[in-house]
């Protein structure tokens, strides 16, 4: 099978490792864009020894919303699909305690994701035809105090895919909403996961490939997260907010 | 923390979990306490376990480059071996040694110096490493072959993860036509006539052996000597020939749960080896059997060590020299057979010379059982130790969950050379895990 390029937008997480190797299995040229990019040099190989397909590198800061446009401008094509996987989750004490952390942890969530989606999303509609997916979170689907801060973040990037979805349904650009819940990465490290709950990275990458192929809208990693989260949105707010979740 | 074991489920112990993504996360991990290197927890006891650091190697999975001239790959210690069939058999290229399961790292085969069914043709995985790249104690990396830094290279192929972390290897393929294995099936009535049906076919590629474990008497050690060889386009069937790799994956199963103490008795295990041993021996002769069928026949159930129920279970591997291995192993078997608590699997195989600073294998014949963890299969066990000590043979590390210290110096006079080489290197300062404790290395 042959496909038209994917753009992964934050490559350097374990999750977007499998997400690029899940669609270069498949045939697709790989875009890796990341701050740093030589830390993606081994990825690159890496995709190209599995996978046989062609794969660029791009010098991308999420943070950096001026540098946005030029930036899909300047890829070698717009790529068929784009993955952003850009995220940081700091830690909630931190964000608590110094709010300014904590506006860091928004801009790297929800700014930066929204901006560089909305770019893609005008060249895409332009063009007629593309497909935009954004990694989200549980942790959005409602405020808790253990993570707040990112999972504020996460709601709004929620929201913005909504939107956008909704604006783009007619024009030929789908919009996948992405709601991993627990994954075994880097960024949950040292956490105690329960096993039922925590996808591979792998299962993302597969899950997220099949979910785009498909043209779902919103997909949760492990379908048990769609169930959790009914229930969790669903307590009444004054039970709610004496709650330990 | 979590608890963590190794494939037998026991010991356990709660360690201190770290996973390394780059070599940075490798660096950063070192000098605070001791730590060992884990790839994909397949050694069967207390290997990978160290309850202050163990480094979780498996975000280190990159294939670095390919040689399709010479099949030679370059990748990180986390790559595991399905990975690299999944990859490299569809352009005619399999792992040169193989050991039963697909599921074990790159870093953890080399590490375990593993071996396969070749191995009385090939020796071990290591004879097809061309080079290794290990971070030492102080954060700096070398790259080790037979040519360069030859003695970190030699300890290390065999060294447990004791001689540093494992980051990179070059290692080389084997070119195959197909993904299907010709395969012999010839049943034999006792131990002896396995032993002479090894000796007979020394010049197959890949040779191993069911061995009857539970039955006694005039048939002790009866088994199913398997031989095979990787099959040419023209010993396939038309149907098979067209597409000669595009073997259908089969779903793999799963041990739902944990089975209770009570499912595997002197009984169940003997009705076993009786159907095994029959129906074995009705398909007696030449069969054309897929790759993943033939190599990884546990692999097919994912879970298949929840059999031995939550206490977990105890692999007992020893290899015995050639000039006791007819005498010594049947000493084992008729001893395991009275017991009655002979395994489901055991697997007998013949073992070619391999040099060696630490690895296991030594020429000779090598037996590989497991039991449920329980007090009367340690004291069985015990035995067994005594047996092997008498007949000099020695263990392998990768499936030891328990060989007593004294035991284990006294069967591999390398072990206090090797201990020694820790210690003057500064290694032992490093890197260490619970085995490496209890066997004084």
């Amino acid at each position: 099978m042959k496909g038209g390029p994917v753009l992964i937008l934050g490559a350097t997480s374990g999750m977007a490792r499998e997400i690029a190797r899940s669609f270069a299995a498949c045939g697709h040229p790989i875009q890796l864009a990341a701050r740093n990019v030589a830390r993606l040099e081994d990825d690159r190989a890496d995709l190209e020894t599995r996978h046989g397909v062609a794969v660029t590198l791009h010098e991308f800061d999420a943070l950096d919303l001026a540098s946005h446009k030029g930036f899909v401008e300047g890829l070698p094509a717009l790529p068929d699909i784009a993955v952003c996987a850009v995220g940081a989750m700091g830690t909630q004490e931190e964000n608590a305690a110094n709010p300014e952390k904590g506006a860091m942890v928004m801009r790297a969530n929800f700014e930066g994701p929204a901006s560089i989606l909305g770019h893609l999303a005008n060249a895409m509609e332009a063009r007629g035809s593309g497909t935009l997916v954004g990694i989200s979170s549980v942790a959005g689907d409602r405020g808790r105090a253990s993570n707040y801060v990112y999972g504020s973040a996460k709601a709004g990037f929620t929201a913005f895919l909504s939107g956008l979805r909704n604006r783009l349904a007619k024009t030929g650009v789908h919009v996948l909403t992405v709601k991993p819940g627990f994954v075994a990465t880097a960024m949950t490290e040292g956490m105690d996961l329960p096993e039922k709950l925590t996808a591979d990275p792998k299962e993302v990458g597969h899950a997220i490939r099949i979910a785009v192929q498909s043209q779902k809208n919103v997909i949760y990693i492990r379908p048990v997260w769609r169930l959790i989260m009914a229930i969790i949105k669903a307590i009444p707010e004054p039970i709610f907010k004496k709650t330990e979740i | 923390m979590s608890i963590l074991s190794g494939w037998g489920r026991t010991p356990k112990a709660a360690c201190h979990v770290v996973r390394a993504r780059t070599e940075g996360d490798v660096a950063a991990s070192l000098g605070d306490t001791t730590l060992i290197a884990r790839g994909n927890g397949r050694s069967y006891g207390d290997s990978a376990l160290n309850p202050a650091l163990t480094l979780d190697m498996r975000g280190m999975d990159r294939m670095l480059s390919f040689d399709a001239e010479s099949g030679t790959l370059v990748a990180e210690a986390g790559v595991l071996l399905e990975d690299i069939i999944d990859t490299f058999l569809p352009r005619g290229w399999f792992p040169a040694v193989t050991p039963g399961t697909k599921f074990v790292s790159l870093g953890g085969a080399i590490a375990a110096d593993v071996h396969g069914k070749n191995h009385h043709r090939d020796g071990a995985f290591g004879s097809f490493v061309d080079w290794i790249e290990v971070m030492g104690a102080d954060g700096q990396v070398t790259r080790a072959s037979r040519d360069g830094n030859s003695d970190l290279f030699g300890y290390t192929l065999g060294g447990m993860g004791l001689t540093g972390v494992i980051l990179r290897a070059q290692i080389r393929l084997r070119r195959v036509e197909s993904g299907w294995i010709v395969q012999q099936t010839l049943p034999t009535g006792t131990l002896e006539e396995a032993i002479d049906a090894f000796e007979a076919n020394l010049d197959a590629l890949y040779s191993v052996a069911w061995i009857d474990c539970a039955t006694q008497g005039r048939h002790l050690g009866r088994s199913l000597v398997m031989l095979g060889h990787h099959a040419t386009p023209d010993e396939l069937p038309s149907d098979k020939r067209r597409k000669p790799f595009a073997v259908k994956r089969k779903r793999a199963k799963r041990v739902p749960l944990d089975f209770p103490g009570l499912a595997l008795n002197r009984y169940s295990v003997r009705a076993f080896n009786e159907l095994y041993y029959r129906m074995g021996a009705r398909k007696a002769g030449r069969a054309i059997v897929d790759w993943d069928t033939y190599f990884y026949p546990l692999d097919a159930i994912l879970d298949w060590n929840r059999i031995y129920g939550t206490r977990g279970f105890f692999q007992f591997q020893c290899v015995l020299p050639t000039d006791t291995a007819r005498a010594g192993m049947h000493q084992l078997v008729e001893r395991i057979a009275a017991s009655g608590q002979g395994s489901f699997l055991s697997v007998l195989k013949r073992f070619g010379a391999q040099e060696s600073r630490f690895s296991f294998p030594q020429e000779g014949y090598t037996l590989a059982l497991d039991f449920p963890a329980n007090d009367r299969s340690l004291a069985l066990m015990d035995t067994l130790d005594r047996i092997t000590l008498e007949n000099g043979g020695r263990f392998y590390l990768a499936k030891d969950g328990r060989v007593p210290r004294t035991v284990f110096s006294q069967a591999d006079p390398r072990a206090a050379e090797f201990a020694a080489l820790r210690r003057e290197q500064g290694w032992d300062r490093a890197f260490a895990s619970l085995q490496s404790e209890r066997l004084g290395l």
